[in-house]
């Protein structure tokens, strides 16, 4: 699940690791307030409107037809009302969005990080993921913060450090330091970079994270370590002991229909193609996708029914996939284990009966226990539904379907 | 002898009384496994399914000499049984529980690292040796006993995998359902590994999919060991970028666990690699034939 820039700071500042600080806001006089308030403060005038959605890249990207970037600073309250009348309700396009960008609902008015000091300011790059080959977490860190990571990696990996925590024992406090020095740190700054990696590692297990992402990682001009950014994915399977993040969940953020399939606990992922499909099991699923592809059409989604294939989780998915204009045809693949098949068609009639005329061409392909029987309920419907048993035939029908 | 499970375990069931576990360990009684008995906490000393129910995993191994857990409790409690099979002296844990928070899993990893037990799963279908045991949640009668062993991080997947090589006219030594989530106990690597070594395996499926380094890994150990023909296919090569297709594991993080990479270093190291799923049994005969 994915947190909102506002929301990961919330909860980063619940491990006492220091952020860039803000008040969030959904209407322009919330933001006009928001920016009084900071001003008198930090008593200056400088404050930072960021746009929160969920994809990087916001201080590059501009909202749709306007020259507005997705962050930006502000001086004055006037200004601040005006940057937030144009970033709400805009629709964010970044290089993480795609060309069809993201509707921007909130914003984060955020205190000024780089005002001026004693030392000079840095920017850091550090994150905390699994290393799933090693079955262990690792602290990836750089001295080029603030950019393109991907780029860092792919044209100085020499910049890149990584530390891996042993899950026996935990970050050890000789890694936190290590980290402060290969960025360079000393004196105060070193002290509260090591303090601000423990801390942070606290959080990300905490919360049980799948990814946590600070950049830039700042040390402003009086040595201070914080989170200017920062990206916070949680482990969706973690969520039952998490009540209070899974609260956080902003579905606006996600696909309306595969929001709408969650709450059938269906497994559905939109896809740009034109074939649906709805098949038992994670990996049968990806391998109907493929097959739908090396047959001549293009997969419209990724559907897991699980292990329950009756009518009305077929119905669910039927609805769900017919949602899509650009389906052409539809293949239903089971693979009858324990599930029946006969019972799994007889689920199928019913759901086609119940919506009526669908008007586009239904493949059936059920194996497995009861595969005869199956198809011959199907066959002897009455109902535009295309039989198949072995996956090769459904293939030849799907090829026909899409010619 | 066939590998991980045979006619001769002895399996207990954690989680025995629930639904899934009762519905489960009924079905494995009547493909013909040796269920010798169950663990809920709580309700040791009753009957189930005419078996004796424990308390803890260690009284079920001291009563019963059970050497193989099957596990079926709630995700929030399933590291908690690894732990504890692990600790009483089962050699092979075989986790069916879907959806245990990938930190959980970091300590059973690790925690399991230099001990004898073996971890199946979790987010897997279980073992089988057909005919023989079933240890695990796949339906029993699609594996007519045979000489192909299949290796795979899907369940349904692995079934019609095994129904392809039935309808060939072959047979199926033992399926390891390896399972779908991003760290598991026992590695592609390591299963195909064991297929290799049985002499009861002629030929190897194996069954991949988007996500990690897993099939990489196996690939190249495949090509420094190879002594038996291996069929190859990765699902996922139309699935998006950055999106989760149901396991959680299988989701593309850069451009070396893609269906595509894998399927290049799969071919590379001397797998026959199938692009089609409907194309698994046919390619596993063509393969077996033209090496006699």
């Amino acid at each position: 699940m994915n947190l909102h820039e506002y929301q990961a700071k919330e909860l980063l500042k619940k491990y006492n690791v220091p952020v860039q600080e803000g008040i969030s806001a959904d209407s322009v006089m919330a933001a006009e307030e928001a920016y009084r308030q900071i001003k008198s403060e930090t008593n200056s005038k400088f404050a930072v409107i960021k746009a929160q959605i969920h994809a990087g890249g916001r201080g590059k990207g501009l909202i749709q037809g306007t020259e507005q970037h997705g962050v930006q600073v502000v001086k004055s309250a006037e200004e601040a009302a005006a940057v937030a009348r144009n970033i709400l309700g805009g629709v964010l396009v970044t290089k993480q969005t795609g060309a069809e960008g993201k509707k921007v609902n909130k914003i984060f008015v955020a205190k000024d990080a780089y005002y001026e000091g004693e030392h000079p300011v840095a920017e850091f790059y550090l994150s905390i993921l699994l290393d799933r080959s090693k079955g262990q977490n690792v602290i990836m860190y750089s001295t080029e913060g603030g950019m393109d990571i991907e780029e860092v990696a792919e044209k100085t990996p020499e910049k890149i450090f990584k530390e891996w925590v042993y899950p026996g024992g935990g970050l050890m406090p000789y890694q936190a330091r290590e980290i402060a020095f290969n960025l360079g740190l000393s004196g105060t700054a070193f002290k509260n970079c090591v303090k601000f990696v423990t801390n942070l590692y606290n959080a990300y297990i905490g919360t049980d994270a799948s990814m946590l992402e600070i950049n830039p990682l700042f040390k402003t001009s009086d040595d201070k370590i914080i989170a200017v950014d920062c990206k916070l994915n949680i482990d969706e399977n973690a969520l039952m002991r998490h009540p209070d993040i899974e609260a956080l969940r902003d579905v606006t953020e996600e696909d309306p229909t595969e929001v709408e399939a969650g709450q059938y606990n269906l497994n559905f992922v939109k896809l740009d193609g034109n074939v649906g499909c709805m098949v038992n099991g994670a990996g049968l699923a990806m391998a109907t996708m493929d097959m739908i592809k090396l047959s001549g059409g293009d997969p419209a989604n990724f559907l897991d029914v699980g292990g329950t294939a009756n009518a009305e989780t077929v119905e669910a998915g039927f609805r769900i996939i017919l949602k899509d204009p650009n389906v052409k045809a539809i293949l239903i693949n089971i693979f009858g284990g324990i599930v029946r098949c006969d019972r799994v068609a007889a689920g199928v009639i019913e759901a086609f009966n119940k919506l009526g005329n669908i008007e586009i061409p239904i493949i059936v392909r059920l194996q497995g226990t009861n595969a005869e029987e199956a198809k011959k309920l199907i066959d002897e419907s009455g109902l535009k539904v295309q039989s198949a048993i072995l996956l090769s035939e459904a293939a030849d029908l799907v090829k026909k379907a899409v010619a | 002898m066939s590998v991980l499970v045979n006619k001769d375990s002895k399996v207990i069931v954690q989680g025995f009384t629930g639904t899934e576990g009762t519905f489960h360990a009924s079905q494995m009684l009547e493909y013909g496994t040796q269920v010798v008995g169950g663990v809920t906490p709580g309700k040791g000393g009753q009957t189930h399914l005419d078996r004796p129910v424990f308390n803890t995993v260690a009284d079920a191994v001291k009563a019963t000499g059970a050497n193989v857990s099957i596990i079926f409790v709630p995700p929030a409690f399933a590291a908690d049984a690894v732990f504890e099979a692990a600790n009483a002296g089962i050699e092979l844990i075989v986790c069916i529980t879907e959806g245990i928070p990938v930190q959980d899993m970091v300590k059973v990893k690790s925690f399991l690292e230099g001990k004898s037990a073996r971890l199946i799963g979790p987010n897997c279908p279980g073992v089988i040796t057909a005919e023989q045991a079933k240890v695990g949640i796949m339906p029993g009668f699609i594996f007519k006993a045979g000489r192909v062993g299949i290796v795979s991080k899907s369940g349904t997947l692995t079934y019609e995998a095994a129904d392809q090589v039935v309808k060939a006219g072959l047979g199926i030594s033992t399926a390891i359902g390896i399972g779908g989530d991003p760290i598991i106990g026992t590695t592609t690597k390591e299963a195909v590994e064991l297929l290799m070594n049985d002499p009861e395996t002629d030929a190897i499926i194996m069954i991949g999919e988007i996500g990690g380094s897993m099939e990489a890994d196996a690939a190249k150990w495949i090509k420094e060991n190879n002594r038996k023909p291996v069929v190859g296919f990765i699902a996922g090569q139309t699935a998006p970028a950055g999106r989760r297709m149901g396991h959680a594991g299988a989701i593309i993080g850069g451009a070396d666990d893609t269906a595509a990479a894998k399927m290049k270093i799969l071919a590379e190291n001397g797998v026959t690699v199938v692009a089609s799923p409907a194309d698994i049994g046919k390619t596993l005969a063509e393969v077996l034939s033209k090496g006699k």
